[in-house]
């Protein structure tokens, strides 16, 4: 009896998330297909499901007439370049708060975690005419200070909840074998804090890679990476939905494919550790 | 001696990152608001004048000003609700027994993964357009009208639209806090003989009540400064259906070059910004000292 209501109850809820979880993801799926049509059947009402013409032209039309490869090319390096000088900023800040606390740390970390709240539009102003005396409009220089700045606190945050957990006696003992600082760091800190670095690193890649508030109002084209590239699509002559599908489809795989990765680290990193 | 050592070498590693986001989180401000008591248009170079709190009465007197905070409060309050009244059974739901839960679980983060800008566009033209998105095809199946989304309901497309990115957020979180929950109080109620619906009320939502208050804090600092898909959709029309606070600045900086009433605007965002980051701020704190 009780067997029964548990093989019922799997079946139940097997079914019930499936059908939800399909739902939802449902229409990824469909901009994957239609990717894969001709524009005609695209448009097509009836819609054709799995039976169309499949062809890959789309992907090919798509690097000829934009150069997709120029866009893909300024996210990898806005996205990685912002996360990497982001890192190397802020492993030093986050060590010296998780290992050396005093008595201001927790208000620094707060107030770095508030940095973070500011709007983006309350500081667009200031920020574009600073970028447009400078030169910076539509530079990826520029696009890669600022998304290092706007990333900044949660990759402190992230790192500093990482050090945090690291064992202090393992240090200790290492401080009372004689080790200097750098082999602590060498030795004792960086094996341990790998897993940490690893995924501060890919969550702010895939946040870096999907802003879409400077991307957007601070490049046009020289710059302009893939969420910018994409949204020139929304013009009326540029309505080609298996085009705009297909490089879609490319703008999001890679992420979505290091998203997945990351799933548990994202929520740790999002609720600045509350949750984990 | 070591330990003024370390101290000193503490200090000048935290140095850097402090300075670099107390002079983001200065400059800029004190630029806007500065521009905020300038008259001061782009197109109109060289007449920069003082005019106190002129540009505060133009913004928030403005009736654009109104339907955008009425606008702003409707898009954060519906995808709020939408991504918690749905995410926690959606939780729920995973947190049993299911065959394949990894796969599903990957099909339900993944909208959360998708640019802003790609979101927007397929959900307005693949399945939203009016002839021939797939919404359309659907009504039609059931001998109903089509609904001309981004013409009659423009701003609860939008919703749809962030809805459908957000909810993995809440979902995940709280599914995760779900798989924390203590599984032998959950086995003790119901040995007790306590119904699932009062398991639920009495043990798994008082255990969520934190997890639901970190997603409604986080998703409200982000949700308030919605702009990506706005942009590429409905440019805030028709009229300002769908215009707000943060769009409405942006039109008023970059398309009507109107820097001291835009930066005025900022303002106003960067205030009703930190009255939500001022209790998450303070939730945060008080789990940094457990």
């Amino acid at each position: 009896m009780a067997r029964m209501a548990t093989t019922q109850r799997v079946v139940i809820s097997t079914i019930g998330a499936w059908f939800f979880g399909l739902l939802i993801f449902f229409p990824i799926l469909w901009m994957v297909l239609a990717s894969f049509k001709t524009e005609l059947e695209a448009f097509a009402i009836p819609p054709s499901f799995l039976f169309f013409h499949w062809t890959t032209e789309n992907y090919a039309t798509v690097q000829e007439r934009s150069d997709y490869l120029h866009h893909a090319m300024n996210s990898i390096i806005i996205a990685g370049g912002s996360t990497l000088i982001a890192l190397l900023i802020a492993i030093p800040a986050a060590w010296s708060m998780a290992f050396s606390p005093t008595k201001r740390t927790k208000d620094i970390l707060l107030w770095m975690l508030s940095t973070k709240m500011m709007p983006p539009v309350g500081v667009l102003v200031p920020i574009y005419l600073i970028y447009k005396s400078f030169g910076l409009l539509d530079s990826r220089i520029g696009l890669v200070f600022i998304l290092c700045l706007g990333n900044l606190p949660i990759v402190i945050w992230m790192l500093f909840t990482y050090f945090k957990e690291i064992p202090r006696d393992i240090l200790e003992a290492a401080r009372m074998d004689g080790a200097t600082i750098g082999r602590e760091l060498v030795y004792v800190l960086t094996p341990m804090a790998i897993p940490g670095l690893a995924s501060t690193l890919l969550l702010n890649l895939i946040l870096a890679w999907n802003e879409a508030f400077w991307t957007l109002n601070l490049s046009t084209s020289n710059a302009a990476p893939l969420t910018t590239f994409i949204a020139s699509y929304s013009s009326p002559e540029g309505l080609f939905w298996a085009k705009l599908s297909a490089a879609s489809t490319l703008a999001i795989a890679p992420i979505l494919v290091l998203g997945w990765f990351s799933q548990k680290q994202l929520v740790r990193g999002l609720t600045f550790g509350a949750v984990k | 001696m070591a330990t003024r050592q370390t101290q000193f070498l503490a200090r000048s590693l935290l140095t850097p990152a402090v300075g670099l986001l107390f002079i983001w989180m200065i400059v800029p401000l004190a630029l806007t608001i500065y521009f905020s008591t300038l008259h001061y248009s782009l197109l109109d170079p060289g007449s920069e004048a003082f005019v106190g709190l002129e540009n505060f009465r133009y913004f928030l007197t403005d009736p654009a000003f109104l339907a955008s905070l009425q606008n702003t409060l409707v898009l954060v309050g519906s995808v709020l609700a939408l991504t918690i009244l749905l995410g926690i059974p959606l939780a729920l739901l995973m947190d049993q027994p299911v065959i394949g839960r990894n796969i599903v679980r990957l099909m339900v983060i993944a909208p959360f993964f998708v640019m802003p800008t790609v979101s927007a566009l397929v959900w307005k033209n693949l399945l939203m357009h009016p002839v021939s998105g797939l919404f359309a095809w659907i009504a039609l199946l059931f001998g109903l009208t089509p609904i001309d989304w981004f013409n009659d309901v423009p701003l609860f497309a939008v919703i749809l639209i962030v809805a459908w990115q957000w909810l993995p957020f809440a979902t995940l979180i709280l599914l995760t806090a779900l798989q924390s929950l203590d599984e032998e109080q959950k086995e003790a109620a119901e040995m007790d003989g306590a119904s699932a619906v009062s398991a639920f009320i009495y043990i798994t939502l008082p255990h969520l009540a934190r997890p639901i208050t970190m997603v409604i804090l986080i998703e409200t600092i982000f949700l308030l400064t919605v702009f990506a898909e706005i942009f590429v959709t409905t440019g805030g029309g028709p009229g300002l259906q769908t215009t707000n606070i943060a769009f409405l600045i942006y039109s008023q900086a970059l398309i009507q070059f109107d820097v001291g009433s835009a930066s005025a605007g900022g303002l106003v965002a960067v205030v009703i910004a930190n009255i939500v980051a001022f209790f998450l701020v303070r939730i945060v704190g008080r789990n940094l000292e457990a």
